[in-house]
């Protein structure tokens, strides 16, 4: 996720995760699944879009190896590592949100969050060991 | 009839954890509303405070996209699945650290923020307040929106006369026009009393006068592609009740680039169109035409005329719509292209589609800042190609000629209902439509000046003339009649 947000700065990248929910309400990653980021080049800096379709197709994916789309990450070029009032307005419940910091194109700092059941905030949630990029 | 709905992982915790339910609906908004009445907490991540579908919230029966189908009211018949499917969206502008809420956008408490209204305004709007769709926080949120009208002439007088009745706050006027008698029979925001003063002049008197509470910002000038964008970001709502294509187009295209919603309308004789035009919900205008009519094919309202009444009609229905996407309002006219027929009296309504391919909203834009609007409409090649081959005479030009009695035949191509109105001495009626067939009636070893209302049609009428072999010398009276009784006859009347 790191180097994905690298790899694309000074847009956003984005991309899901895919895995496992755990009994406890927690989530395991087992691959990160990279997205092409489908807003348009202007938006590309500050937005990211994952198109219907292409959850779709990612879910297809993820079934076929016994697992689940988890949550999502994306990269904030130049910002923290803190989700947006946008980010907020557009989240879905359940899902992590992992967003990825990148500050000159060096990512610095990531952090996981999920949404509160209720829309009104992000929760930080708590980050053990690391996952391995699949194939685009 | 009974559906399937499958759930998301993400919202199956709000839905007894099932992945699917099954509910008795006709039509897919209906479902969702049987859904979300039996899993209340489902409602508020599928739709937004407006009570429509979040932007982000995708819904398939089978497999069509309800935004392509008839959205919500698409029918659902036994045995279909509906599906609803995220798309995920996101970006930085980052919320408050410590609290994960919103860092301080004002947006987010909205209603605190609308301004109040006045004892004063309780009383005025009252029949808006007592009517639960608009209600006090409807109305603060007219109060609290900004439209810009393009245009005070047929479309605009209705439009702004409704919109400053309905306590919208801010209205932007942008005309460059002045108040012409042959407006009145329309334009009724423009009295007997204002012919000759700026349109805008005008309507702000009268708009002033309908609602002191509404703020008026008048904008005198041509809309361009240098301005467009400067005046638009100030507002929420474009307008657009111009009667031309390079204007149209130019609203289009900036309304598109700003992120505006363009509430559409069109009039030509006794026929109107109504839509709002609104890239980030449905299509744009260029959806719906990608390229404009050739220039002289589809005549002004100068030309061909309009019922008065018409403009009156559409343009209410452009305010309409407008109030609607202030308060939140489901099914506005997204997607979806009014058609009416005054002298049938007929509305019909066609479906849109975003084009995906559409140069300037669909998926790989090449229109990313404002264009020529007159060059792409052709208007100034046309002139720059037709002007050297046409031979053109004035009308005060014409008049020394035949006083000097030079032998000159006149020949006018308009309709014989405009003949009536009033014709130039000794000129022979020969509408546009007949002037091939009759051309023997026309002699061509005589000088022949062919004149029409304004110029438009007498220019193509020569040209006919010319491509079929006609050898007599023709020449265009310059600005038709209408010059005629500006520079030579006032008691010609003009129309």
């Amino acid at each position: 996720m790191r180097q994905h947000g690298e790899r694309d700065y000074p847009f956003e990248c984005c991309g899901l995760m895919l895995g496992r929910f755990e009994s406890e309400g927690g989530k395991i990653v087992i691959e990160t699944y990279p997205i092409s980021n489908a807003r348009e080049e202007e938006a590309k800096r500050n937005r990211f879009l994952i198109r219907p379709e292409e959850l779709m197709r990612g879910e297809k994916y993820a079934h076929e190896k016994g697992l689940d789309v988890v949550g999502f990450y994306h990269s904030h070029p130049d910002e923290r590592a803190v989700p947006s009032k946008y980010d907020l307005e557009h989240a879905w419940p359940t899902y992590s949100y992992i967003v990825v910091s990148v500050e000159k194109g060096r990512a610095v700092d990531l952090r996981s969050w999920e949404m509160e059941t209720d829309r009104s905030r992000f929760n930080e949630e708590e980050i053990a060991g690391s996952v391995s990029e699949a194939r685009p | 009839m009974p559906v399937t709905i499958a759930i998301p992982t993400p919202l199956r915790q709000f839905a007894a954890g099932q992945s699917e339910i099954q509910v008795e609906a006709r039509t897919a908004g209906e479902a969702l509303d049987r859904l979300t009445a039996k899993h209340s907490e489902l409602r508020r991540h599928l739709f937004n405070d407006q009570n429509t579908l979040r932007n982000f919230v995708n819904v398939y029966v089978n497999d069509e996209d309800i935004r392509h189908t008839d959205g919500p009211n698409t029918p659902v018949k036994e045995g279909d699945t509906i599906l609803i499917v995220p798309s995920i969206a996101g970006g930085s502008a980052v919320l408050d650290e410590a609290t994960g809420k919103d860092a301080g956008e004002p947006q987010a408490e909205m209603p605190a923020l609308l301004p109040m209204l006045s004892n004063e305004e309780v009383a005025r709007y009252s029949r808006h307040l007592i009517m639960p769709e608009v209600g006090m926080t409807g109305q603060r949120k007219l109060k609290a929106a900004s439209v810009l009208m393009i245009g005070t002439g047929g479309l605009g007088a209705p439009l702004g006369m409704y919109l400053a009745a309905a306590g919208v706050g801010r209205l932007g006027l942008v005309d460059f026009d002045v108040v012409d008698a042959s407006n009145l029979q329309r334009q009724i925001i423009h009295g007997t009393k204002d012919v000759g003063r700026p349109k805008i002049a005008s309507a702000r008197d009268r708009l002033e006068d309908i609602n002191p509470h509404v703020e008026i910002e008048t904008h005198e000038t041509r809309l361009t592609s240098a301005n467009a964008l400067s005046l638009f970001v100030n507002y929420d709502i474009i307008v657009d009740g111009t009667d031309n294509f390079p204007t149209r187009y130019l609203v289009n295209d900036a309304c598109v680039l700003a992120g505006k919603p363009n509430v559409y309308g069109s009039i030509f004789r006794f026929e109107g169109q109504a839509s709002v035009f609104w890239a980030e919900r449905g299509p744009c205008y260029r959806c719906l035409y990608p390229e404009p009519p050739p220039p002289g094919l589809v005549p002004s309202c100068a030309e061909g005329g309009v019922l008065g009444v018409l403009p009156g009609i559409i343009g209410a229905i452009q305010a309409n719509e407008t109030i609607k996407i202030i308060l939140g309002a489901p099914d506005i006219m997204v997607n979806r292209l009014l058609l009416f027929d005054a002298w049938r009296m007929r509305f019909r309504e066609l479906k849109l589609r975003k084009n995906p391919d559409c140069p300037v909203c669909g998926n790989n834009p090449t229109i990313k800042e404002l264009i020529d609007y007159e060059e792409f409409c052709g208007i100034t090649q046309a002139q720059t190609e037709t002007k050297p081959t046409m031979e053109e005479i004035t009308a005060t030009e014409l008049k020394q000629r035949l006083d000097n009695g030079d032998d000159i035949q006149i020949v006018d191509v308009r309709e014989p209902h405009e003949y009536e109105i009033g014709q130039i001495p000794n000129s022979k009626l020969i509408p546009l439509g007949q002037v091939l067939n009759r051309m023997n009636e026309i002699d061509s070893d005589r000088e022949t000046v062919v004149h029409c209302k304004m110029g438009g049609r007498s220019a193509k009428a020569i040209d006919a003339l010319q491509r079929s072999g006609f050898t007599g010398k023709l020449i265009n009276l310059t600005g038709g009649i209408t010059a005629w009784s500006n520079e030579v006859d006032p008691s010609v009347p003009k129309y």
